[in-house]
């Protein structure tokens, strides 16, 4: 239960709000923070909290990308490939990111660390190619990257998960 | 020149809240709440004829001015949610000089009798909104914020609020939607948010670029900032530069600087020997600009204001300038655009949903080589269909690439249906 988990964090983005029902985008993260997914569960809870109906609440989930109602890697690693980063090569880059993690786009790698989503425009253009990783509630930026760093950060992120 | 906006780019460390005092922080706030009435504030911001530079480019003032003095709250929503394609300005505001746009924005509430003020970000820029947190926190400890401001009865507090991956909600209703809890979905106008907004109540919406320029001006008064730019359109801009040149980023210049000075002086130029082809002011949002032999010194020589840009077919728009060199070509240009639309239409207006859908098949099937002539006329045909008959922009702005592209560069469009 959230409730119990996080007591002062919920009082606190309630305290943020005149009217209860616009906690429902940071209680959302909230949910997203254990397992970087949102559960049937967490939602009924939340609809509860703001008296509203659960499908509203899962409306909600629908609507917005960031958030996830089904379980994912442990990083969802999101590239952007939208037109000013795929002037940039932003295209081949993720390409040649499927071919090295051996997945497609939309696809997990089998030890369950990296899902690999294209994504559109994240404010870095400059930057390209670019992607951020979501992680829980937490999101990183990754700017001016190429195949042979990104590899090393996945080598990286696997051995901070194995240790 | 010193920087305006970008102040961080010469003075360094200017996100610590020490080194924005001693380089004269929040000295327009103080002179605001202790020595001018909100409606000289107002005032000030009409006299200086700045413009909202989140697309729109309508005067602040005035848009504050809308508020009714007879229902209260009123609430100062900023708009943080930069997400047209191309655009990374407030991003760089917000990291690099964060206590200047809180100030504006603290200015922006004193001037509209508000209280409360809400900081709509985008929820990719996840990092940023934790130091702004912390920069609220900050200056609430000293002062700046909260009640009984430089020992007036003047409160302000502001609350971040953080998005979760919408375009849409950088429209000012859905972003409204949002924050109160709902799905992102524009609301039919009128009444306008000046008089029900966030929660019913008089509401003024603007942008971080936008609330950054305040302390300026509210401190060195409206000729100074009207030194900068036109006549009609005052001040600096950032420029998102994107796509093929040398030197992409940011750069803060007056408004009315002309395309050839952003794009060779500033962004280096077209890289690897290519030509420049095409220019998009205005971010995916923007109708295409053919750049040729025929016109090239009449496109580079427009100055980018909100006057200017109409002149050669497009709009200035949040001045996120993408340039496309000459190995690309727009059948391959609209299918991006499009796939960005179709994924960000928020599914209210049947134009919006059904016509993107449409579009994206279209657009698909001619970059892939297997359409006739006959598709690339029904796509400009829905493109048509769409324009003008949605709540929100969004609708319109999906059709600008796709139309001003099958117009101005037929020839793409014949190479890929076999007609050359
Ligand atoms: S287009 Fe990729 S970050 Fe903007």
């Amino acid at each position: 239960m959230l409730a119990e988990k996080y007591p002062r964090e919920i009082q606190a983005i309630f305290a943020k709000y005149p009217v209860k029902r616009s906690a429902v985008m940071p209680l959302l993260y909230l949910a997203q923070r254990e397992e970087g997914y949102i559960k049937k569960e967490s939602m009924q809870e939340i609809a509860d909290m703001l008296e509203l109906d659960v499908t509203e609440v899962a409306a909600i989930v629908g609507f917005y990308t960031m958030y996830h109602d089904e379980k994912a890697g442990k990083y969802r690693m999101q590239v952007c490939t939208d037109l000013p980063c795929a002037l940039r090569g932003a295209d081949l880059f993720l390409e040649s990111l499927c071919e090295n993690l051996g997945i497609r786009v939309g696809e997990t790698t089998p030890d369950g660390l990296i899902t690999l989503e294209e994504v559109k425009c994240l404010g870095g253009c400059h930057r390209a190619p670019l992607f951020q990783i979501q992680e829980s509630d937490t999101v990183t930026f990754h700017e001016n990257m190429t195949v042979e760093k990104t590899m090393e950060l996945v080598e990286a992120l696997r051995k901070t998960v194995n240790t | 020149m010193a920087h305006l906006l970008l102040r961080h780019r010469d003075i360094p460390g200017l996100n610590n809240i020490e080194v924005y005092k001693q380089n004269g922080g929040f000295r327009a706030l103080e002179k605001a709440v202790t020595t001018m009435q909100p409606k000289q504030v107002m005032e000030e911001v009409k006299a200086s004829g700045l413009r909202g530079r989140g697309g729109a480019g309508f005067p602040t003032g005035i848009k504050w001015s809308f508020l009714p003095d007879t229902i209260w709250p009123h609430y100062v929503v900023c708009n943080a949610d930069e997400s047209e394609p191309g655009t990374f300005k407030d991003r760089e505001i917000m990291e690099g000089n964060p206590y200047q746009f809180l100030e504006g924005v603290a200015l922006a509430c004193y001037a509209v009798g508000a209280t409360e003020g809400y900081i709509y970000i985008r929820g990719e820029y996840y990092p940023i909104a934790k130091q702004i947190e912390a920069c609220i926190a900050e200056m609430e400890k000293q002062g700046y914020l909260g009640d009984k401001l430089f020992g007036t009865a003047t409160s302000i507090r502001l609350k971040t609020h953080l998005g979760a991956g919408a375009y849409i909600c950088g429209e000012e209703t859905a972003l409204l939607e949002s924050l109160e809890g709902k799905r992102g979905q524009p609301r039919l106008r009128p009444p306008f948010p000046a008089v029900v907004g966030l929660y019913g109540k008089p509401t003024v919406i603007n942008n971080v670029e936008t609330l950054t320029n305040l302390p300026f001006i509210v401190e060195h008064g409206a000729p100074a900032f009207r030194e900068f730019g036109t006549e009609k359109s005052p001040g600096v801009k950032i420029f998102s530069l994107s796509g093929n040149v040398e030197r992409p980023g940011n750069y803060e210049l007056p408004l009315g600087t002309t395309f050839r000075e952003l794009i060779f002086t500033h962004g280096g130029g077209i890289p690897n020997g290519r030509k420049l082809r095409a220019i998009m002011p205005a971010g995916a949002s923007s109708s295409i600009i053919r750049v040729d032999e025929t016109n090239f010194d009449k496109v580079m020589d427009t100055p980018m204001d909100y006057e200017n840009v109409q002149s050669v077919g497009s709009l200035l728009g949040s001045a996120s300038v993408i340039v496309i060199d000459d190995s690309h070509t727009m059948d391959w240009v609209i299918k991006k655009t499009i796939d960005f639309f179709q994924h960000e239409s928020c599914g209210k207006c049947t134009p919006c949903r059904d016509g993107n859908y449409w579009m994206k098949h279209l657009t698909t099937r001619i970059h892939a080589g297997k359409a006739s002539a006959a598709d690339v006329k029904l796509l400009d045909s829905v493109a048509a269909q769409v324009y003008g008959k949605c709540l929100c922009a969004l609708g319109d702005f999906s059709t600008m690439a796709v139309r001003s592209a099958i117009e101005r560069f037929p020839e793409d469009f014949a190479k890929v249906t076999g007609k050359s």
